[in-house]
């Protein structure tokens, strides 16, 4: 047994020793709740207005969104569709693919499961991470996708920031409430919108993203705790079945 | 009895035997008494070869096979059709659960010698169900057309590129085209909800027919058909049904209560299920950076990448695969059980355990050259779990088991030598005590100390 341990030992110690290869993951965490309708509501508003002038969402249609987030056909039709569109349609956009090469150099993504290729904490950070570059094309790149062909759409909330000086943002994590311990950033052009009132807005855009990525999320986690308690249920009557039928097995 | 029978069964009967046929395979197959934990995920891999079948049909329903459609009626069944994301979610879920099961369920053929004389035939039946597996799950995770269906089928059709003459025509057969394109989906889907299913389900009665005839084995290995009473009725045996009936309904629901946590609050169960990049749909110009199969292909994976040659590494991938197969042939101790077998024996299969999953975790990592050279490293584990199975067939002299331990120390260190390059020297000689280790404990173990002694097997099982 004992060559046995120190064989364990040395594999393991051997494989620690590889160590994680840094990918490009995300530079802010923030918490999702797609059970906050108030949220959902406010991210779908900051959607419509702002995303969906370019991205589509083309498996998401407006009546499921309002079915989902508690909002009214009268409200959704008035506020959140462009005119002439179907309250059954889906999200789709008049901007096409040619357009939109020749607009931004690569056509923008369809956005209605981007969350789950991407993850709610990339999208989060890529848009917060939007700073003042001289060099590129739009006057500003993004320090989660370096070279993004995406104007930052939302500056004039967030206001526009630069790089700060030192060079340690690789360890900065976010609470979620624009409170980071040390932001890779330092604002140049104040928004309309206060650094915590910026992050509201992402928070709530971003989890409407995930919202869309999977609709059936909202009703899924209900439905499995009944299957759940139903095959607790289930397991104790069988259970027992089992025993009476073995009592005479020794 | 059976002309007994009136009423409806009697009439169907007397036209068809199918009261012989329960009496045959329910009521009066015996099996042994003392089915342990082990023994539910024969039924569980029937259960979800069911599920499956009709997740399956229901999704075929919905789905487009065509490379422009294929993304966008997957997510069409997420959304738009009536409990659509349940069924897909039940397949996905389903095909890594049938994986897990299937491992589990040939685990404990392993360690109770399920595939000795005279259950060679079932076991052989099992792998070529396990092959169909495999080949199912490739050609079905190509459908949702995300982007590692599309480069995870590009790269594993390649593999069949590497073979030597024929390579590039067969890849290109396979195919349909010369990448993997609508002309692949098309017939992929084909293979996947007609072809293959058919021959497994042939397969699976083959299987049951062939250990209906020869019975079930235990977790003491004992022929409980050595052992009857004066009715022929073996004196460790109980009636399938009703004993094994309703002992397998508490593991189905105890099975579906796993399977419904996963389906309900974790069906990506973290990319490992459904993996992230595949919610992005199949870019034939843009490669993912990082190409990792699904978890159950993984261990087979890492072998391939163990040998840099290509083609040499489909072949060890390959080998992995077929060497099961002669499992019965390599495995002679006539000990079926784990419980009479030797110490070292259990050392040895512990440790195949260890290198088995330890493959599948590389699988799924990117390559560095630590994980590199230790895949190496695991995968020549995982072939010598082999090779000292077959030493162990019988009890030998010491001179035998050192004569073994120098040849293979010798064929290791030699390829060491010969693949050797100086950058990473350091590392390949840290890990060459990994199998040499292994060696020394397997093979100077048994030749001198008693490690290599099995127990004496009872005549009758023991609960």
């Amino acid at each position: 047994m004992k060559n046995i341990c120190k064989l364990i030992c040395v594999v393991a110690l051997v494989s620690s020793s590889s160590g994680w290869a840094a990918g490009g993951g995300p530079l802010f965490e923030m918490h999702v709740d797609v059970h906050h309708q108030k949220s959902l509501q406010r991210g779908a508003k900051t959607f419509v207005n702002y995303c969906l002038s370019c991205h589509s969402a083309s498996f998401s249609r407006y009546n499921r969104v309002a079915a989902d987030l508690g909002i009214s056909e009268k409200n959704m039709r008035e506020n959140m569709m462009f005119t002439g569109r179907k309250f059954g349609d889906t999200m789709t956009v008049a901007l096409t693919v040619d357009q939109g090469k020749e607009w931004f150099g690569a056509p923008p993504p369809d956005l209605s499961v981007k969350a789950r290729s991407r993850g709610a904490n990339w999208i989060y950070s890529y848009l917060k991470s939007f700073y003042i570059d001289e060099s590129a094309i739009r006057g500003v790149n993004n320090l989660q996708f370096p070279g993004t062909s995406m104007p930052h759409v939302l500056w004039e909330y967030q206001g526009l920031q630069k790089l700060a000086a030192k060079d340690d943002h690789h360890d900065a994590h976010d609470d979620g409430h624009g409170n980071s311990h040390a932001s890779p950033f330092e604002i140049e052009v104040p928004g309309k919108l206060t650094p915590k009132g910026y992050d509201a807005m992402i928070v709530d855009l971003v989890n409407f993203l995930v919202y869309m990525g999977e609709p059936a999320q909202l009703k899924r986690q209900g439905i499995g705790v009944a299957v759940l308690f139903f095959l607790a249920f289930l397991g104790v009557f069988v259970y027992f079945m089992k025993r009476d039928y073995w009592k005479d097995i020794h | 009895m059976t002309n007994k029978v009136g009423g409806i069964i009697g009439w169907v009967d007397s036209r068809l035997p199918v009261i012989e046929f329960w009496e045959a395979h329910l009521s009066k197959y015996y099996a042994p008494k003392n089915f342990n934990f082990w023994y539910f995920f024969g039924s569980l891999a029937l259960l979800i070869l069911v599920l499956q079948i009709v997740t399956g049909i229901f999704l075929t329903m919905h789905y487009k096979p065509d490379a422009e459609l294929a993304f966008a009626s997957v997510e069409y069944i997420m959304r738009d059709v009536n409990w659509g994301w349940l069924v897909r979610y039940m397949h996905s879920t389903g095909a890594s659960a049938f994986f897990i099961v299937i491992y589990l369920h040939m685990l404990r053929g392993l360690m109770y010698g399920s595939f000795k004389q005279p259950r060679e035939l079932i076991w052989l039946f099992g792998m070529m169900i396990y092959m169909c597996l495999m080949a199912e799950a490739f050609m079905g995770y190509l459908l949702p057309w995300g982007q590692m269906s599309y480069w995870g089928a590009q790269v594993i059709v390649n593999l069949f590129g590497t073979i030597p003459v024929i390579g590039d025509d067969l890849a290109l057969w396979i195919r349909g085209d010369f990448v993997v394109s609508d002309a692949t989906l098309n017939r992929f889907f084909a293979l996947h909800v007609i072809a293959v299913p058919i021959v497994l389900l042939g397969l699976v009665v083959a299987h049951i027919a062939a250990l209906h005839t020869v019975g079930s084995n235990n977790p003491d290995g004992v022929e409980i058909k050595k052992n009857k009473d004066a009715d022929g009725v073996p004196l460790d045996g109980i009636p399938f049904h009703p004993y094994y009936t309703v002992k397998d309904i508490v593991g189905t629901v105890v099975f579906l209560f796993i399977f419904a946590l996963v389906v309900f609050f974790a069906p990506e169960m973290g990319g490992y299920f459904l993996e992230h990049a595949n919610f992005e749909p199949a870019n034939p110009l843009a490669t993912p950076e990082h190409i990792a199969p699904v978890w159950y292909f993984t261990p087979f994976y890492t072998v391939l990448r163990a040998i840099p040659n290509p083609f040499w590494g489909v072949v060890a991938m390959g080998a992995a695969v077929f060497i099961l197969f002669l499992l019965p042939w390599i495995d002679k101790n006539v000990v079926k059980s784990i419980r009479y077998r030797s110490a070292l024996y259990k050392v040895n299969l512990f440790v195949f355990l260890i290198a088995f999953v330890w493959l599948g975790y590389y699988g799924v990592q990117a390559v560095t050259p630590t994980a590199s050279q230790m895949a190496l490293r695991l995968s020549e584990l995982y072939f010598l779990f082999f090779a000292v199975l077959a030493i162990y067939s019988t009890r030998r002299s010491a001179g035998y088991y050192i004569m073994w331990f120098i040849i293979f120390v010798g064929l290791i260190t030699l390829y060491d030598v010969f693949r050797n390059n100086p950058e990473i020297a350091e590392l390949t000689w840290k890990t060459w005590i990994i199998p040499v280790a292994y060696l020394f404990v397997t093979l100077i173990g048994a030749a001198f100390t008693n490690l290599d002694q099995d127990k004496p097997v009872p005549e009758r099982v023991t609960s």
